[in-house]
């Protein structure tokens, strides 16, 4: 672990990734004591101010502080991206480690379900979610989660087709160890690089695409301040108010950045051969 | 496989809270009404009976049902727009093979090098760019500032340009990441050795011998992101106003136009399944070892 933290602080870009991913957990722990106005607080004489000391990235069409908007969506980024995969994680990993160890029609079935839900494409399937659920966070989450099952259960799946053979685990077995506490001590030990992983590819994913879905009305509703949301109020200002737009936009690369680069190190530092 | 995914799409829409019929029938609608609308539309049977009617229409007549919204057929509403999604679609396909490829390869031919830390940061800002990100800095700088492309519409190649160029940016980047990972590996092979050895060019070697190897798994990627490309096309088409089938799709959720957002499901899966299928018949022809294994 502690090798792992040392040799992943030996690259440059994942340091920079890791300084722009906890800068976003700052940013959201923090948020209420950076914001300098109510991020929701409608002021119509303020309205769609250019950027200045008073209102740092201007305001929007209601007057809205952008600044504080743009810090207080960070929450709402973090809390999707973080609930998402824990959807996700929970789920798949849960599914590949029961195809995997039971085998059989337990395997067939659950890996049918997921090649079905692979038929679909990724925003494809989240966008049909929602637009069952209806737009919110609770239900992205949800549909971000869920489209994530896959991609888990496959790695969990395929690792603990190979552990479940090795001695360790038969002898485990031979001692009289429950099902349960074979596929938990022995086998899900196997699978946390690549989970670990794949986490920070799925929440930079579930940014953009969070971000997307709410552009386009179907994520968080837009009085709330989410990145995707907030710019979905600057389309109609673009030529005369672009600040709506640019900075939130920004905030939204420079986080999917930090854990993209994250990701590649820890890859590098995890998993070698998964190089790319 | 394709039960599976009309199985998927026909739950889909039983699931949905809001009864189609209460819709339908307008807000002030009597439950006489309503209740008239719903054995009309065959709503008030048991779900088996039901999916069974919806594939005995689809397979026998080839039809969805009719647009809650317009009332026309959901298989000649998707007809009209499907060409222009598969316009942007396959525009962004060749034009992010293009692109990633040869950034793919130009990063590896110069492995640590310059050209290779300045191609491989821009695959991974590109990825963590939000395509619809790029969609509106693009019209910032091209449409409102300089005057040269059309922000929304459909009516030259000139509105083509900027929704392509945003649909391509993340399966340009990431085909340059896996063009250069593959070709690295090919590079280290012994035959390459050999193909040098005979006083080949390094071009020749690096064209002829190691992209050809090279090009299996990309093509794997190619047909694997068409239906990511499928996708993002819903976000793209709605802000430039490209009449395509993801925009169709959104004002159909907007509206709660069940039939024709069932029947856009189903048509991005089933495009989604036949451009694998389609992969694993170019696998065969790219590697003939596929063929007898």
């Amino acid at each position: 672990m502690r090798d792992t933290v040392v040799r992943l602080l030996h690259q440059p870009l994942a340091v920079v990734g890791l300084v722009l991913f906890g800068g976003l957990l700052l940013m959201a722990a923090f948020a209420p004591l950076l914001e300098r106005y109510d991020p929701i607080a409608i002021s119509v004489s303020e309205r769609l101010r250019a950027p200045s000391d008073a209102h740092l990235f201007g305001t929007d069409d209601f007057g809205r502080d952008i600044f504080s908007r743009v810090i207080d969506g960070s929450r709402l980024a973090v809390k999707l991206g973080v609930l998402s995969v824990a959807v996700a994680a929970s789920g798949g990993v849960a599914l590949g480690l029961l195809a995997g160890y039971y085998r059989g029609w337990v395997d067939t079935l659950i890996s049918r379900v997921l090649e079905i839900m692979l038929a679909f494409p990724d925003l494809l399937f989240a966008i049909a979610i929602v637009a069952i659920l209806g737009p919110g966070l609770e239900n992205l989450i949800i549909a971000l989660g869920l489209f994530g099952w896959p991609g888990y259960a496959r790695i969990v799946r395929g690792s603990v087709l190979s552990a479940a053979r090795r001695e360790y685990v038969e002898a485990a077995r031979t001692i009289g160890a429950s099902a349960t506490r074979i596929m938990v001590r022995h086998i899900l030990p196997n699978v946390v690089a690549p989970v670990i992983i794949l986490s920070a590819t799925r929440f930079g994913g579930a940014l953009l695409a969070g971000s997307g879905l709410s552009f386009i009305g179907l994520g968080v509703p837009i009085p709330q301040p989410e990145w995707g949301a907030i710019m979905a109020t600057g389309r109609d200002y673009l030529a005369t108010a672009w600040w709506i737009t640019v900075f939130p936009g920004m905030l939204i690369m420079l986080a999917v950045l930090g854990v993209n680069l994250l990701g590649d190190g820890l890859r590098d530092v995890l998993d070698p051969r998964l190089r790319t | 496989m394709l039960i599976g995914v009309s199985i998927a799409v026909f739950l889909m829409v039983e699931l949905t809270p809001g009864d189609p019929a209460t819709v339908l029938a307008g807000d002030y609608a009597s439950p006489a009404v309503i209740e008239q609308i719903r054995t009309e539309l065959g709503l008030d049977q048991p779900l088996p009976v039901q999916y069974a009617r919806f594939m005995e229409r689809l397979v026998l007549h080839g039809s969805l049902g009719t647009s809650t919204r317009t009332g026309r057929e959901v298989t000649t509403e998707i007809l009209d727009r499907l060409p222009y999604t598969l316009v942007l679609a396959l525009t962004a396909v060749v034009l992010s093979t293009l692109v990633g490829v040869s950034l793919g390869v130009v990063a590896a031919i110069n492995r640590g090098k310059r050209a290779d830390l300045l191609t491989m940061g821009g695959a991974i800002v590109g990825l963590s760019v939000p395509t619809f990100y790029l969609a509106l800095l693009m019209i910032i700088l091209f449409s409102l500032t300089l005057h040269w492309l059309p922000v929304t519409g459909a009516s030259s190649w000139k509105n083509l340009v900027m929704p392509a160029v945003a649909l391509s940016l993340h399966s340009a980047a990431i085909k340059a990441r896996i063009t250069r990972a593959t070709l690295l590996e090919v590079l280290g092979q012994e035959y390459l050795r050999t193909a040098r050895a005979k006083g080949l060019h390094e071009r020749a070697v690096v064209v002829r011998h190691a992209l050809r190897n090279a090009l299996i798994p990309i093509s794997t990627l190619v047909g694997l992101q068409f239906g990511g490309l499928l996708g993002g096309a819903f976000i793209i088409e709605n802000i430039f106003g490209w009449p395509g089938v993801g925009r169709l799709a959104t004002q159909a959720i907007f509206t709660r136009d069940f039939p024709v957002i069932q029947g856009t499901v189903l048509l991005v899966a089933v495009a989604y399944l036949v451009a694998n299928l389609a992969v694993d018949i170019l696998y065969a022809w790219l590697d003939p070892r596929i063929r007898y294994g």
